[in-house]
This record gives C-alpha cells, structure tokens and sequence, in this order.
C-alpha cells in the first residue's frame, strides 16, 4: 500500500524547469532514497511534494489524498514532516524553543515528545538553553531531524542528512533514521552519499537531470555493475 | 549635565518603545523599513485626544487628574483605543497594500518606499481631521519635583518611563515566553522552516503589524505627554528611531533599545552645547559614524 505516490510532477523555478514529468511511489513502512548527482532535481522533488513549490503539472497522493499544490502549514498536519537540507533550523531560538517549534501546530501538552525526542538525541540534552546556532553540524542535523519528528509523522522526507558531516556523524545520524524505519515510520530521503543511502533503504530511485534513469530494490542496485561505476564510485 | 542625562533616558524611553516595533516588523515581515512608523505614533496620538479630549470629556472623575500627573485616568483609559485602532490601522494597510506585494516577490527596499508613500497618506488624513494646530492632553502648569544632586523632573516623565520600559519588558516576555511570540522569532529566523515546521507566516505578520502599530500608538501618546500634539510629530521622530534601529543592528531587539538610549541621551547632551534646533542632526551624525567604523550596528550579526 502507497503512501506516497508523486504522478509525472513538472515542477521548478521562475522560467527553469527542473522535474520533466517525475514519477515516484513510497510504499507504507518502506526506507526509500533517491540517489543522483549534484542539480539533478532531488531537492525540488522534495519541496514540491512538501508544498514550498508548486508543481507546473502533475500530481502528489499522500494515501491517496490528494495534496497537490497545498501549502506546507497545511501538509505538516496531514502526517508528513520535512527536514530541508541546509537552514534547517532556527539559530536565534533555543534548542529547546526549535523542538517547540516542531509541534507548533499542536496545542495540547507537547512537554512529553519534547522529552522523548531528548531521549533519541541525548546529545542535545545538555544544550536545551543553547541558542541553535552555536551547535556544531553533526548537532544541528540532530535537532533538525528532531523538530520534525515533533509530530510523529508517519513520513519523514529528508533531504540530504549526511551533507558536511564528518564520517563517525554519518553513521550515528543513518543509525537513527533506521531505528525510526525500524519502528514503523516511512521514511524518504535523498542523498548524494549514494553508498549509505543504499545500505539504509528498501528501494531506491536514480535521478538524473529531472529524470528518473532507474529504480530498484536497494540491495540490487548495490549488486549492480553499471550502477556502482555510475554512482557509486566504483 | 547630570540633568540632560536624565532627559536623555527619558526621550530614550520613548524612542526604545518606537523601535521595537521597527525591529519586529523588519525582523517578521519581510524585511522591509516601515518608514510610516512615525506616522502610526501620531495616529496613536490623536485617537487618544479624541477619546479623552472629547468622548469623555463629560465624565468628571476621569478628567480628575492621578496625583501629580498632569492629566486624569481619561488618558489612561485612552490607551487602550489608541493602540488598538492603530494596531488595526497597520493590519488594515498590511493586508490591503503589502500582502499583495509580498505575494509578488516585492523587494524589501519597494516595499520601504511604499511605506513612506503610506506615511505621507496617514500625515494627511491626520491634517484634514485634526489640522495643523498644537493640541495638549492637559491645560495648567506643569509641576517638577527635586531630585537629589539638582536634578528637577516632571511627575508625567516618570509616569512616561514606568509605561515605555514596563511595554518594552512585556513585549520580551510575549516574545520569549508565548507560543505565538516563539513563532514570530521563528519566522524572523527563517520564514521558510516556519512554514515546513506549519507556522503560517502570513498570520505571523498579521501579529507583528498589530503589535508594533500598538506599541506605536503609546508610543506616541507618551510623546504627546512629553511635548504636544501636532500632525508632524512622529514623522520628526522617524530620524531618531532608525538611527536607534540602525545604531543598534537591524533587527536586533537588544540592539534597538541600546541605540534608544544612545541616541536619546546625545541628543539631550548636545542641547549642553549646541541649539535645541541640531538634535536631530546629532542623531544623523551619530547614526552616519557608527555606520562607518561598524556598518552592521552594535548588536547586529553578520
């Protein structure tokens, strides 16, 4: 059972097309990433299915209802959250205030996930007055994912969670991202660390110039020649 | 010396409370300089005298004036009305003129010069309605009290203080404790993450129009208290509140009240040495220094 489904998205910005006509499916449960080189359209994908663009043409399904063209306050409340790749926080706010600001559309009680996201990334514990822009790169990644799961999302899109970390914050923050694909939670991602993308995902689509070159389970794709000396580096 | 300091506070006092609402709106909404700031303050102003001078005019305790201040609860009543129709006045002109701008992109600094088009249009309604006259809130003589080491102050000038400082610490508090006021840092960080994290920034906006027109208004009215009421008024203490906003770093709120205080303070000094007349050419030329041994302010980040 889909719980994404993105139908032959045209999307991009001003006059510059960057997604011709882009199909993706996301199974409940699932890891899937998107893998490809620089510019190939990964970021927009995500934002046009998160609603900060808007596609020219196409459709986008969240279980099977249709979220074409709303607007991101309104998404966030469907069940999706989304982790940007870069000013992915809110420097002058605290850590604190920043997971806060992750649940700011619910108003009940938010003390509770407040702690059990502290108790995902203990790290962040000892910061919780620190102002977020003071915390090193590996910690910023941390509390970016962490003011998305505020909500409990049942998806999780991620875009690019390994870009400028040293290898040892890779590993820890893909660790995480299993654990939360492991607990049930359908997680989708793109990456430019196509190595670790593969070895953390179920399925997984190839991008190139806006259009999608290949699809596959993830462990295949490990296993292919032409795939590992495209993309991979072999 | 010591006198013109104090002065020097207490013109800050009002400048402080006129720049944060600058600071909050070019923090929230879009960066822009609401050059109609001043304008608001005058507005604020004259919807107080309306509502003391005329509304209540008739019902004696509120004209009865509160200890030694010069005017009467009337006044104090009058606050609320004021901040809250020029709080719906910047709302109003937001929705009407700037929303449909953000919604095409407008550069910050188009949309600055609209508001200066916006300040001249509030001027002159204030003139067709109020004209050119002085008005005062309060008629009779001013008393002072004695201060140790010489220093002689108006009663309303600590009532002035009380008010600006007590706003300025509510406004903080707003700004730091309460979910909204959280959301309002949040968009000034980075609207786009507050919209992913389902902060609608266009309601965020909505919140920083009212509150500064609000704080606009008393801001005025203090003014008002302090001198007296003429339809040019708050566009003559424009200069002095950006050069605080600009002294302190854009968009710094910390930065902002410093910069009040500096700049009130030197203007009252410089009346030791110069005319009464160059205050504002201090402010300028403080303003102009500042820029060029440190462009981003005080407090400012780069």
């Amino acid at each position: 059972m889909s719980i994404l489904r993105v139908e032959n998205v045209v999307s991009g910005y001003g006059s510059m097309e960057v997604l011709h006509g882009l199909s993706v499916e996301v199974d409940e449960g699932q890891a899937v990433a998107v893998i490809g080189p620089n510019g190939a359209g990964k970021t927009t994908l995500l934002r046009t299915i998160f609603g900060v663009v808007n596609p020219w043409k196409g459709k986008v399904y969240f279980r099977d209802e249709d979220i074409t063209g709303l607007p991101p306050e309104r998404i966030v409340k469907m069940g999706l959250s989304y982790v940007p790749q870069e000013h992915n926080i809110f420097p002058t706010l605290t850590v604190q205030e920043n997971l806060e600001m992750g649940a700011f559309v619910r108003e009940d009680d938010i003390r509770p996930r407040v702690e059990e996201i502290y108790a995902l990334f203990p790290d962040l514990t000892d910061r919780r007055t620190s102002p977020a822009g003071d915390l090193s790169g590996g910690m910023r990644q941390m509390l970016a994912i962490g003011r998305a799961l505020m909500l409990n999302p049942q998806l999780l899109l991620l875009d690019e969670p390994s870009t400028g970390l040293a290898p040892f914050l890779v590993d820890a923050i893909f660790d995480r991202i299993e654990e939360l694909n492991a607990q049930g939670m359908t997680i989708f991602l793109v990456e430019q660390n196509a190595h670790r993308a593969l070895q953390s995902s179920d399925q997984v689509y190839v991008l190139e110039g806006g259009e999608k070159k290949a699809e596959g389970s993830s462990q295949e794709m490990l296993a292919d020649e032409e795939i590992g000396r495209l993309y991979l580096g072999r | 010396m010591l006198e013109l300091l104090v002065y020097g506070i207490i013109l800050g006092s009002i400048i402080a409370l006129g720049a944060i609402g600058i600071t909050i709106i070019s923090r929230v909404a879009s960066r822009m300089s609401n050059f109609a700031h001043g304008d608001f303050m005058t507005f604020g102003a004259y919807i107080a005298l309306v509502v003391n001078g005329t509304l209540l005019s008739g019902v004696a305790f509120l004209q009865q004036k509160v200890g030694p201040l010069t005017f009467g609860l009337g006044l104090l009543l009058a606050l609320v009305p004021a901040a809250i129709l020029t709080a719906l006045l910047a709302i109003g002109i937001d929705q009407w003129v700037y929303r449909p701008l953000r919604a095409r992109r407008a550069a910050p600094i188009l949309m600055s010069m609209v508001s200066m088009g916006i300040a001249f249009a509030v001027r002159g309604v204030i003139y067709i309605i109020w004209g050119a006259d002085f008005h005062f809130y309060f008629s009779g003589i001013r008393r002072m009290i004695f201060l140790p080491m010489g220093i002689k102050i108006r009663p309303d000038e600590i009532f002035i203080m009380v008010v600006a400082w007590g706003l300025v610490a509510l406004t903080y508090l707003f700004l730091g404790r309460t979910r909204t006021g959280k959301a309002l840092r949040a968009v000034a960080d980075n609207p786009d993450l507050a919209r992913v994290a389902g902060i609608s920034t266009e309601r965020m906006i909505v919140w920083a129009w009212g509150i500064s027109g609000g704080l606009a208004a008393i801001a005025g009215i203090l003014y008002g208290v302090e001198t007296q009421l003429r339809p040019e008024m708050g566009w003559g203490f424009l200069l002095p509140l950006f050069a605080a906003v600009t002294l302190g770093g854009i968009g710094s709120m910390e930065g902002a009240l410093v910069g009040a205080l500096v700049m009130g303070i030197a203007q009252q000094v410089s009346t030791a040495f110069l005319l009464p007349t160059y205050k504002p050419a201090v402010a300028f030329i403080i303003m102009v220094l500042v820029l060029l041994v440190k462009p981003e302010g005080i407090f400012g980040r780069r």
